[in-house]
């Protein structure tokens, strides 16, 4: 594992350290121990088990990794359903990279591949409406997914697309939003979050104004966050001092990419194609009210949904699984029963194993599984 | 797919259909601008531009020291080769 000592002025890091555990004495006697912070975007994540950064922090600080990996949220049913379309002889599908692997009930994107389905890995949607215009003979279905930093991306393809009068382009629209969720987790009754490190990229679309409620109708205090090591510790910083000085408010760390009113013509053009669903299904989490969007009946010929016949499929979360109790911070990743040997990167069954973003795979891969696994027994005795 | 990837717009290639040559790194593609165009910054402003690209699209104008600063973490991660790749792989 790297440390932030041996990289990005190991003296800011220490200083910002220590200044964060100076602040014991005022925050302490007014919240729980440990505190719990919760960073909800996977590239946080990743940062923070990059760079060792809770081994940093005092321990009455603890972090808490939310479900903003939309690649490990993703239900197996919708896997389903991708490899159903992708099956069809007439369908060339195409996908961001990080969903290939994501198992399905049955088999993953990359195993239909094998198989023979026509899957192709692209970087960007642009590429998938150019494989549209280079095959007209075929049916291109881009897999749309992610939160709000990629929805302008699908949105603006599907406007060009229409523009350019490209009728085999079409998107399966798995785009889901990060305020509802947010929302869900602190309106769950075993939620123990004492502030937020909200998404930095998610922000740079959407702006400062959607996190208000977090602070105003939930007292919690939050901060936008970039993605270096010294950004998190930072933004900690600043949530901490929140708290030390009894204020609630939405904070911006990352003001340096991220304008307080977030990205205008990414915001048009999502308004324009997308509209909110009643309900969306996340893996772990359930089923959370408007955590997803589709796309308007204007845009129809372009929808995936109602262009094929898509099957829908439902497929519960393994009932073993307590990837909804770790997301919300009321059990720590290792301490899940199925953590370490029915659940591993190689064969997972929850969605925070899936990619390497989510937060039981960044433990297994980065901490000392032997001494989790152990702690997991210890605890399980009953005193 | 979340991750951003610093670049700097090199030439226009249609500024109907708002597309850029951003250069990432020595890697160069075709990049859409729409969401850091205005109409105090048209198409034609954004040449010398640092854009935070996002599957394909600058997302955010950003200084030269920020796009710096992330390029040497992306890469110390190992994750400016990968996208690098994916880049490519998604140009031809």
């Amino acid at each position: 594992m790297k440390y932030v000592d041996e990289f990005r002025d190991p003296a800011k890091a220490k200083a910002l350290v220590k200044e964060i555990a100076a602040l014991r004495e005022m925050i302490t006697p007014h919240h729980q121990t440990p505190l719990q912070l919760m960073e909800f975007c996977g590239g946080h994540t990743h940062t923070i088990f990059r760079y060792g950064i809770e081994q940093l922090l005092p321990d009455w600080i603890e972090l808490v990794h939310g479900p903003g990996c939309p690649v490990c949220v993703l239900p197996m049913g919708r896997v389903d359903d991708c490899v159903a379309l992708a099956e069809r002889p007439d369908v060339l599908f195409t996908t961001f990279g990080d969903a290939m692997r994501v198992p399905g009930s049955k088999k993953s994107l990359l195993q239909a591949k094998a198989e023979g389905a026509d899957v192709r890995m692209v970087y960007s949607p642009l590429d998938a409406l150019q494989l549209a215009k280079k095959h007209p003979d075929r049916q291109v279905i881009f897999f749309a997914l992610g939160f709000e930093t990629t929805m302008p991306s699908t949105a603006l393809t599907v406007l060009q697309a229409e523009r350019e009068g490209i009728e085999n382009f079409s998107l399966f629209c798995n785009h889901i939003t990060t305020v509802p969720t947010i929302k869900a987790i602190l309106d769950s009754p075993d939620m123990r979050i004492d502030g937020f490190l909200a998404p930095g990229h998610v922000s740079m679309v959407v702006g400062e104004q959607p996190f208000r409620f977090v602070a105003e109708h939930y007292r919690r205090p939050i901060v936008i966050t970039g993605f270096e090591p010294l950004d998190i510790l930072q933004s900690i910083w600043m949530l901490l001092q929140q708290m030390a000085d009894g204020r609630c408010e939405v904070e911006n760390q990352y003001a340096r990419v991220v304008p307080s009113r977030g990205n205008s013509p990414g915001l048009d053009a999502i308004a324009q194609v997308f509209e909110l669903r009643e309900f969306f299904e996340w893996r772990g989490l359930g089923s959370i009210d408007h955590s997803g969007v589709r796309m308007r009946p204007a845009y129809a010929p372009f929808d995936a949904e109602k262009k094929f016949a898509v099957p829908k499929l439902r497929i519960t979360d393994p009932k073993s699984c307590q990837c909804g109790e770790v997301l919300k911070g009321s059990i720590r990743p290792w301490q899940c029963k199925v953590f370490g040997n029915a659940c591993t990167p190689e064969s997972a069954m929850g969605a925070l194993m899936v990619s390497s973003e989510g937060a039981c795979a960044a433990y297994y891969n980065f901490g000392d599984l032997q001494e989790l696994l152990q702690r997991r027994e210890k605890e399980a005795i009953p005193a | 797919m979340c991750l951003g990837i610093p670049g700097q717009v090199v030439e226009l290639i249609d500024s109907e259909q708002m597309m850029a040559q951003v250069d990432v790194a020595g890697v160069k593609r075709p990049v859409n601008i729409a969401c850091i165009v205005d109409e105090h910054h048209p198409p034609e402003a954004c040449i010398g531009d640092w854009v935070l690209v996002h599957v394909g699209f600058a997302m955010s104008r950003i200084d030269a020291g920020e796009a710096a600063r992330t390029l040497a973490i992306l890469a110390e991660l190992g994750d400016l080769q990968e996208e690098q790749a994916a880049m490519h792989e998604g140009a031809r």
